[in-house]
Parts: C-alpha cells; sequence; structure tokens
C-alpha cells in the first residue's frame, strides 16, 4: 500500500498504463519538462520519452483531434487539456468525431481517447478555471464521462478508462487534487465504470454526488446524523454517463427522499436528469419533493465563488426542508 | 504547376512520364469510368426518389492517381468525392451500391448520407460532415503509423473550404512539428458550396500556405492523373526520407452541382463549366491510353457497357434488399449497450412491427 493524494493517484495511474502497454500515449500543453500545470504528469516524459509524452501546439482542438487520429490507427491516447473550461475550441472534435467515429461507421474505427482534464470551481480561478461542464458531454452519445472523488477511485477508474474501448471524459477534481491522502494498492487495479458507490449508509434521505462536491456531501450527512438524526445515504456516482441508475433506485425506494449536489448550473445541469430519473421510476416511494442543490445559472464567478459552490450548509437546509415536508 | 499529361493526351516532356504497367494503368482507367457511372446513376436514383442524397465527383476523378501511389497499408482520409480510392482499392461495387441504399448488408449499416462511407478492410477513414476535421486526424494517424511501421504513410483528402478551418491549421501545424508522414491533399475544385476560391483566402495559392507551416507545398493539375500520382510519389520519397509531410494543391473543378440539394447556376456561369469540360480527367486520360495503344475507342465502349450493365443489376439486387434491423439503431454507440439504451431499445420495439 501506499499513501497518495488524488493528483499522484492520476500520476501513478498513467505510469502503470505506459508501462504496460506500449500503445499508450499522452500529450498535451506543458505535460512534458513541466510535468503538467498540475504536475499530474511530473517525470513521465523523462520516464518514457517525449515520443510518448507529448508536449503539443497549444491548440485544443488539435490536441483532441490528433489523439483521435493516433486512436483510430491503434494507439490508447489520452491527451490532457490543461483546464476543462479550455475544452471547447475542441468542442466539434469530441461531439462530431469522437463521440460518433464508432457508430458512423458501422462498428469498423474506434477511437480509444481518455481526454483527461482538471474541472470545478473553489481554487480562486474566475470563469475559466473553474466550470464543471458534464452535463454538456453527459448528452453526447458515445461518450462515457468520469469523476472520481478520492485517491483509490482516481487510480482504479482512470485505469478502467484507458483499458476501455470507448472514449471517455475523465474529469478530475482539481479543488481536492491534494486536500487528503489514502492508503491504496501500490500495484494495478481497476474500479469498474459505470458503477455508483455507496459510500455512507443511511434509510432517511438518499444523498447523490460526484467529484469535489462528495466531500461537501458528507460532512452535511454528518451533521445531519449528529446533530439532528437524520440518516442520509450517500451515493458517489463515480460515473456520470452512462450512469448506474439502479443503484440510485434501489436507494430511493428505501428512503422515498431524494437530494442531488452538482456544482454545475442549474438549469439543466445533470441534477436535472437525476431528479428526471426519481420522477419517473420512483414517484410512488416519494415522501417529499425531488431536490437540487446546484450551482447558480450564472457564469462561474469569482471572488463570491465560495457563495456560489453548494456548501454542506445549502445541503443541510435541503436536508431540512424535504425532512419537515 | 506540375502537369504531365496535355489535353490531347500526349506527354509534356518524356523525362517526367511515370513508368507505369501497363495492366495498372487500365487499372486506373476503370476506376475513373466506374466513378463516372456510379455520378450518373447516383443522381438519377435521387431524383427517382429511390435514394435519398447523391455527392457529385464528376471532373475530380483523378485523385485515382493519389490513391494508386500508395501501398494499402497506408491510410486515406477521404473527405467526400474520393470514392475513385475505394475503387482502386477494390472495394466491391455490390458493398458502395448496399451503402448508396443504406440496406440491410450496407457495411455502415445505414447511418450515413449516401457517399459518406468508410471501410476498415481498405484502411478508407469514415468521413464526417463538418469541414476539415479529418485534417488533423490524419496527422495524428500518420504519427502513431510513424512509431510502429516506419514504411507507412498516410493521405488525406479535403476541398478549398476546408483550408479556412482550424483543422486544417490544426493538421499542418502538428505535422510539421512532428514532421509525420502525412500527404495533406486539397482538391481546390474552386467553390465550397457557392463560395468562390477568392472569398476563402488571399493566398496566391493554396500550396503557399505550405510555407507558414515549414513543410513542403506542391501545385499540381488536379484533372492529370499522372500528375497526381507523381506528385504523390514525390510526396511518399519525402517522408520516407525523414522530411515529413506535403500539401498538395490539386487544381481541378467540380463539374456538377455541390449535392443533389444545390443548384449552381446560381453562383457560376455555363462558359466556365464548358471550359472546364475540355480538361475532362478521363477523356485526357484515354486519349494517352490511345495513343499507347493500350485501348481502342471500341474497347472503351465495352468497359463502359460491362460496368454499366454490371451497376444496373447490383442496383436492382440493393434496392430489393431490407432495412437494416431495428437493433442497429442502438448497437455500436458503444462497444456493449448499457442500460438505458437497452431499455430504450424495449420502448422503440413496442412501438415497431419487425419480422
Amino acid at each position: 500500500m501506499v499513501e497518495l493524494n488524488i493528483l499522484e493517484a492520476v500520476r501513478d495511474a498513467l505510469d502503470i498504463e505506459l508501462q504496460n502497454d506500449p500503445s499508450v500515449y499522452l500529450m498535451g500543453e506543458d505535460i512534458g519538462p513541466n510535468g503538467g500545470v498540475f504536475r499530474a504528469t511530473e517525470g513521465l516524459q523523462e520516464k518514457y520519452g517525449a515520443h510518448r509524452v507529448m508536449d503539443t501546439p497549444l491548440n485544443e482542438s488539435g490536441i483532441v483531434g490528433f489523439a483521435i487520429g493516433m486512436a483510430l490507427r491503434g494507439a490508447k491516447a489520452v491527451p490532457e487539456i490543461q483546464f476543462v473550461d479550455f475544452i471547447y475550441p475542441a468542442f466539434d472534435q469530441i461531439v462530431s468525431e469522437l463521440a460518433k467515429f464508432r457508430y458512423r461507421s458501422g462498428g469498423e474505427f474506434t477511437t480509444n481517447v481518455t481526454i483527461r482534464s482538471p474541472y470545478g470551481g473553489g481554487v480562486r480561478g474566475a470563469h475559466y478555471h473553474s466550470q464543471s461542464p458534464e452535463a454538456l458531454f453527459a448528452h453526447t452519445p458515445g461518450l462515457k464521462v468520469v469523476i472520481p472523488s478520492n485517491p483509490y477511485d482516481a487510480k482504479g477508474l482512470l485505469i478502467s478508462s484507458i483499458r476501455d474501448n470507448n472514449p471517455v471524459i475523465f474529469l478530475e477534481p482539481k479543488r481536492i487534487y491534494r486536500a487528503f491522502k489514502q492508503e491504496i494498492p501500490e500495484e494495478d487495479y481497476t474500479v469498474p465504470l459505470e458503477k455508483a458507490n455507496i459510500v455512507r449508509n443511511g434509510d432517511d434521505i438518499t444523498l447523490v454526488s460526484y467529484g469535489s462536491m462528495l466531500q461537501n456531501t458528507l460532512e452535511a450527512a454528518e451533521i445531519a446524523s449528529n446533530e439532528l438524526s437524520i440518516n442520509c445515504e450517500v451515493i458517489d456516482l463515480r460515473t456520470i454517463s452512462p450512469y448506474d441508475s439502479q443503484t440510485i433506485i434501489s436507494s430511493v425506494k428505501k428512503t422515498g427522499r431524494f437530494i442531488s449536489v452538482t456544482e454545475s448550473p442549474k438549469t439543466a445541469g445533470f441534477g436535472a436528469e437525476l431528479s428526471a430519473l426519481i420522477g419517473e421510476k420512483t414517484i410512488d416511494s416519494m415522501e417529499a419533493p425531488i431536490m437540487r442543490v446546484t450551482g447558480y445559472d450564472v457564469p462561474f464567478p469569482f471572488i463570491l465563488e465560495h457563495d456560489y459552490l453548494p456548501s454542506a450548509d445549502r445541503i443541510l437546509s435541503a436536508i431540512d426542508t424535504i425532512w419537515e415536508y | 504547376m506540375r502537369k504531365i499529361l496535355q489535353l490531347d493526351g500526349s506527354i509534356i516532356n518524356e523525362a517526367i512520364e511515370p513508368s507505369i504497367e501497363s495492366e495498372e494503368l487500365l487499372k486506373w482507367y476503370q476506376s475513373m469510368i466506374q466513378l463516372r457511372l456510379l455520378d450518373q446513376k447516383g443522381i438519377r436514383l435521387q431524383r427517382q426518389g429511390r435514394v435519398g442524397f447523391h455527392i457529385f465527383t464528376t471532373g475530380q476523378e483523378a485523385h485515382i492517381g493519389a490513391a494508386a501511389a500508395l501501398n494499402n497499408q497506408d491510410w486515406i482520409f477521404p473527405a467526400y468525392r474520393e470514392h475513385g480510392a475505394a475503387i482502386y482499392r477494390d472495394m466491391p461495387l455490390e458493398e458502395i451500391i448496399n451503402h448508396l441504399f443504406a440496406n440491410d448488408l450496407d457495411i455502415n449499416k445505414g447511418r450515413r448520407l449516401p457517399g459518406l462511407f468508410g471501410n476498415k478492410k481498405i484502411n478508407f477513414v469514415n468521413p464526417s460532415a463538418p469541414i476539415g476535421t479529418q485534417i488533423i486526424h490524419a496527422t495524428g494517424a500518420a504519427y502513431y503509423a510513424s512509431q510502429i511501421n516506419p514504411e507507412e504513410v498516410n493521405i488525406v483528402f479535403f476541398g478549398d473550404g476546408a483550408t479556412s478551418s482550424s483543422d486544417f491549421h490544426s493538421g499542418l501545424n502538428f505535422a510539421g512539428v512532428y514532421k509525420t508522414p502525412t500527404i495533406f491533399i486539397c482538391m481546390n475544385n474552386q467553390f465550397a458550396i457557392s463560395v468562390p476560391l477568392e472569398k476563402q483566402t488571399a493566398s496566391n495559392t493554396i500550396a503557399d500556405k505550405a510555407i507558414a507551416y515549414g513543410i513542403k507545398g506542391e501545385q499540381v493539375d488536379g484533372n492529370d492523373i499522372l500528375a497526381m500520382y507523381s506528385a504523390v510519389k514525390d510526396a511518399i520519397k519525402h517522408a520516407q526520407n525523414g522530411n515529413g509531410p506535403t500539401l498538395i494543391e490539386a487544381f481541378t473543378y467540380r463539374m456538377g452541382p455541390h449535392t443533389s440539394s444545390d443548384d449552381p447556376s446560381r453562383y457560376r456561369p455555363d462558359e466556365e463549366v464548358e471550359e472546364w469540360k475540355l480538361k475532362d480527367p478521363i477523356e485526357r486520360f484515354k486519349k494517352y491510353l490511345i495513343r499507347k495503344d493500350l485501348i481502342s475507342e471500341e474497347e472503351n465502349s465495352i468497359i463502359y457497357e460491362h460496368y454499366d450493365k454490371k451497376i444496373n443489376e447490383l442496383i436492382e439486387i440493393a434496392d430489393s434488399r431490407p432495412k437494416p434491423k431495428l437493433e442497429t439503431m442502438f448497437t455500436d454507440v458503444y462497444d456493449t449497450l448499457p442500460g438505458s439504451l437497452l431499455e430504450q431499445w424495449e420502448e422503440v420495439k413496442f412501438f415497431t412491427e419487425e419480422d
């Protein structure tokens, strides 16, 4: 076992895959001698060569298109987009090309690309270093969207994503990159995609979250338990698309109360999808309104970001509302 | 501008005439004829309402020379008028025609507009419809190919409009930086649907754009199949000597409309089309073959009749086939069907009758 934070777990997964499989290539801006602006690829170019850990021209659309071409020819390409806020120039390559190659070719041409990118707020990054655009990609058939919330999952999910034959958008919660360490196996292991994880058992309310919001959700669940004697079940979704609806449905049938916690804007965010699922599948079990705690429908703010992000207090308020309903 | 064949089929300068086996030259010619016939029949089928769409290729058949310069292991990234490259690589006409009808035997499972097909068996990649996106794919594929098979090069086709796209910039810039064995062929037919070249770029030539990327650029007569072949042969040599990519501007003209939905009389004069008729790539190559005694007018008619009959028969067979199965709406989104798609498939089955 080793004690690693999320960032180190990501690097460890990349190291293992570069070691295991000569078809794995990394490419991105500043990922070479600089090791990435967050240091996720530190030391990897030195170890595997500039031909496999490639510093690229500053062009996100080019990085993704280049990775798609490599993958068509048989590589497992793992591009890094420095901040997910810079992914939009590559949106056409992701949505029109990456997500559709298998389908449009009748299964003949496939694109094993895992796009890694730090996402999320709370780092004093303002509009362009803080966004959480997972819903845009979850709305695109053909992509998998994966978001870890802890070091163990970060390593196991990233290895699974690279080995998966489908394109994956792998969003890394940068606010908690170095927030805490966890004992994880030193060797190679995987965590399955499309499988949620029940991280706290409870009978009263189901809370679903993922990524950096999971910490706030767990904090709220602990306070609810200690101070209000409300026992929340907390589900870490881990894969946003295609997602594990069964785990959520089973939990909500038991609790009859549901809150999703996501940091992206509210309207048409991923919480809306989860609310619709509950509305369609478990309405007979519901004891209270289906709730969302989200960011607001504004461009990501700067100095007021902590008022924007779902805090434990805001989650507790939603818990209180539906408990008292 | 590189040019080998005169309009009368004679050679400008014997020193630059590529030396090619007779049988191979005839294969080029037969590929051109099949493509021309498919173009004529495709639009008729569209006008009859038997297929939904048609993309014209007449006038641009000399791209077959570019494909002929490659080895079969080299990947081709077409735009959407390079079906001749697939024919040259022996993609069976049945497969192309089944694709036009999007029937149950279509290798792309009835998911694409007629003409936008790909075929893994011949390393002919599925194009999309957003313009230029394949240019950077070709660069990435060539980069990985250079890592695992130093003999390999690949080729990407795109139109003059695509040179304005961001992916053109990405593709040439990355290729220049990594010196990838990529051959970029701009089929400059001088119109992006209706927009003429001078509204697309202020560069003197498209080949000039190579200078900014630090790569080799060359203008070629895009209606001269021998020039296309020899330009690509030189580009292959250039790549295999470690000098990286080449941008080839093939100067040509689209004789037909952009697609079955386009009316070119709105944006170009008939006289211009008439002028380009004199430069027809098939007629010019035929004259060359006649001069070399490889074909006679009579044999030429036999070839046309042979393919005309064959294609007509294949059309009737393809048209009688059923649509692809309902399940093909859901397969290949991912390698396996997630629960959400299984559920949606069940739903559509309930509303659809299928044997």
